[in-house]
């Protein structure tokens, strides 16, 4: 490639005479193609197993029961790799996730708060959409409250609002232990299984409404991909290379509250599987552009707790233990991080 | 032309930028010279609007640098922090490569690509540019610090401690490529230095603070005195002339 020669300026006496050379900037490599093409392969395989493994009986049945089931796992798949890979992005920081912010607990609170206030059977009967619209809508405006009043004024520190999320999380956690402790035996059984993350029983509207909004929110974050490589540089670097700091990070964070509500409040919580795609996404994709990371830690998300679900549910009989191996398999790399971490410094 | 006017700057209640008045001109090298904690980094951090000032405000060609917008500033001036640590692992190629973002927002054009490789070129950083900077020295990873700044082609290019961890070729090499900015594109290049007589010989002017204040500026003849030495210093440091220019021998 020969040197524009319309560049001037302060590099412009060595640009004409600067020789070719690899590119590591522009195009992606061939490592990089090599591992979207397989995650891609790996993703429709695991797609493909989770449909058709030891299907009994007609598949007019089986195939519209099992696809719900597996749009559910890709958006929650979707919505917890982006919303987490992009959270890292902002706090500098690869050991936190949005819901250790105190995002699952406010769940639980909300959860613990419903039954108790409306008892179990009355809750039922609420319309489903209508649980699911307000959750979202109580985590999205707790977040949104949070960022705007830790970021949205004159200080402004990352590392202060991911604290006060977390305080703010015992505090939910407590609030809960509290409200779980009023409420009697039975009911309680109830608000248990509402708690844990669930890829079972997803109504097939919510899982419709979630869709469209996870697919429009991380088509939003992929234009803003570049922008996000910026931030990974941190602030000074940021506001010197000419982004919006402020204005970027608040809305991006707003995004990510978006995702980790919509994905709650559609199958419950879940903290630690972020952390275990996002830095699997990171080792393996060999670059730190988000165009790169935000797809392969997508694919890593669908990869996993699909073919996970294809093993579990088809093959070992145990369909309903997904969220507990992933949180499991999370927080072991979440472990890992913290002694590699603590060993690094 | 950068103007500073009355700007102040607090931690709590200790100032440590007191109500600085400053001008200076387009075009031209300047240094910033002036002991620990005299408020350099600070001073400099505030210019390139990466800190807010208490009171004041600093103008680059008339802008405001509070409240032009980010993108805008950033085609006019690049700033190098004292600090550069980093958190994302990059290579060298792709820290410089960053530079360019005011100007393609992440899409690098030819002419980009052309900019890139003539600031590693001008660094001395072509063999490495495929290495990760943990890979690298400090003085090397402060040259790539440097080069990204370059590949931001800005008028006005400011730097804090650019000397940092380099040797003497590499100094010398570095205030050279600084000189050439100034004089042959008419940049306009800011730099703060901890070593008088780099300053003295190739600057066109020195800015002495101490305090958070500016105590003396003028050209380098004016500062390299004994008495304008101690002013800033509080050292007793003889001067003299070697060949025509001063030399402060400020080792012994
Ligand atoms: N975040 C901060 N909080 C409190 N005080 C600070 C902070 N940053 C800097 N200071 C103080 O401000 C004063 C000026 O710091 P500055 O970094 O501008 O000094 P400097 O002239 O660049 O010094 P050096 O030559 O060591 O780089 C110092 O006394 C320092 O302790
Ligand atoms: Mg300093």
């Amino acid at each position: 490639m020969s040197a524009d020669p319309s560049v001037r300026g302060l590099t412009s006496t060595a640009a004409t005479s600067a020789a070719p050379q690899a590119r590591t900037g522009a195009a992606p490599s061939r490592r990089t193609t090599l591992v979207l093409v397989g995650l891609v392969l790996l993703a429709l395989g695991a797609c493909a197993a989770y449909l058709v493994l030891e299907a009994r009986g007609s598949w007019d049945f089986v195939l519209p029961f099992r696809g719900r089931r597996l749009a559910a796992l890709a958006v929650v798949g979707a919505a917890v790799a982006v919303s987490t890979v992009v959270f890292q992005t902002l706090t500098e920081n690869r050991i936190l996730t949005p819901s250790i912010m105190g995002f699952d607990a406010l769940f639980v609170l909300i959860q613990s708060l419903a039954v108790l206030g409306l008892g179990s059977i009355a809750l039922n009967q609420v319309p489903v959409p209508l649980q699911f619209g307000v959750e979202v809508v109580v985590m999205l405006g707790a977040s949104t409250a949070l960022f705007f009043w830790l970021f949205g004024g004159a200080r402004r520190s990352l590392h202060l609002l991911v604290l006060v999320g977390v305080v703010f999380g015992v505090l939910f956690r407590s609030l809960s232990a509290l409200v779980q402790r009023l409420i009697d035996p039975n009911e309680f059984a109830v608000l248990q299984s509402r708690l844990f993350a669930s890829f079972g029983a997803v109504d097939p509207q919510l899982l419709a409404i979630s869709a469209v909004v996870v697919a429009v929110t991380c088509a939003w974050l992929w234009s803003r991909r570049r922008e996000l490589d910026v931030l990974l540089l941190g602030r000074a670097h940021a506001v010197a290379l000419g982004v919006d700091h402020r204005r970027a990070v608040l809305s991006l964070l707003l995004a990510v509250g978006l995702l980790v509500s919509v994905s709650t409040a559609l199958v419950g919580p879940i903290t630690f599987f972020g952390l275990l795609v996002a830095n699997l996404a990171y080792l393996v994709a060999g670059s730190h552009r988000h165009a790169v990371t935000l797809p392969v830690a997508v694919l890593l998300a669908v990869v996993v707790l699909v073919g996970g679900q294809a093993v579990l549910e088809h093959l070992l009989d145990a369909g309903t233990v997904l969220s507990v191996v992933v949180e499991f398999l999370g927080g072991i790399v979440f472990i890992a991080l913290l002694v590699a971490g603590g060993r690094g410094r | 032309m950068i103007e500073v006017r009355s700007v102040t700057k607090r931690y709590g209640r200790t100032v440590v930028v007191d109500d600085v008045e400053l001008t200076l001109p387009a075009g031209g090298l300047v240094s910033i010279i002036g002991p620990n904690g005299a408020g350099k980094s600070t001073l400099l951090s505030i210019v390139a609007r990466l800190l807010p000032a208490d009171a004041g405000s600093v103008l680059v060609d008339g802008h405001d640098v509070a409240s032009t917008p980010g993108d805008v500033l950033a085609r006019r001036l690049a700033v190098l922090r004292q600090e550069n640590h980093l958190t994302v692992r990059l290579t060298v190629r792709d820290l410089v490569a960053f530079g360019r973002y005011p100007h393609s927002r992440g899409r690098l054009t030819t002419t980009d690509e052309a900019h890139v490789d003539a600031a590693l070129e001008h660094l001395g950083l072509t063999d490495l540019a495929g290495r990760f900077l943990d890979q690298l020295s400090g003085g090397q990873r402060q040259r790539a610090h440097v080069a990204m700044v370059l590949a931001q082609d800005t008028e006005y290019v400011l730097l804090d401690e650019p000397l940092n961890n380099l040797d003497m070729k590499h100094a010398r090499q570095m205030m050279r490529m600084m000189r050439r900015a100034a004089d042959e594109l008419g940049r306009t290049v800011v730099v703060v230095l901890h070593d008088i007589n780099f300053a003295a010989a190739y600057s066109d002017r020195v800015v002495a603070m101490r305090d958070g204040a500016v105590v003396v500026q003028g050209t380098p003849a004016q500062i390299m005195t004994p008495e304008a030495l101690h002013a800033v210093y509080d050292m007793d440091i003889a001067v003299h002339d070697v060949a025509g220019a001063p030399l402060a021998a400020y080792y012994v």
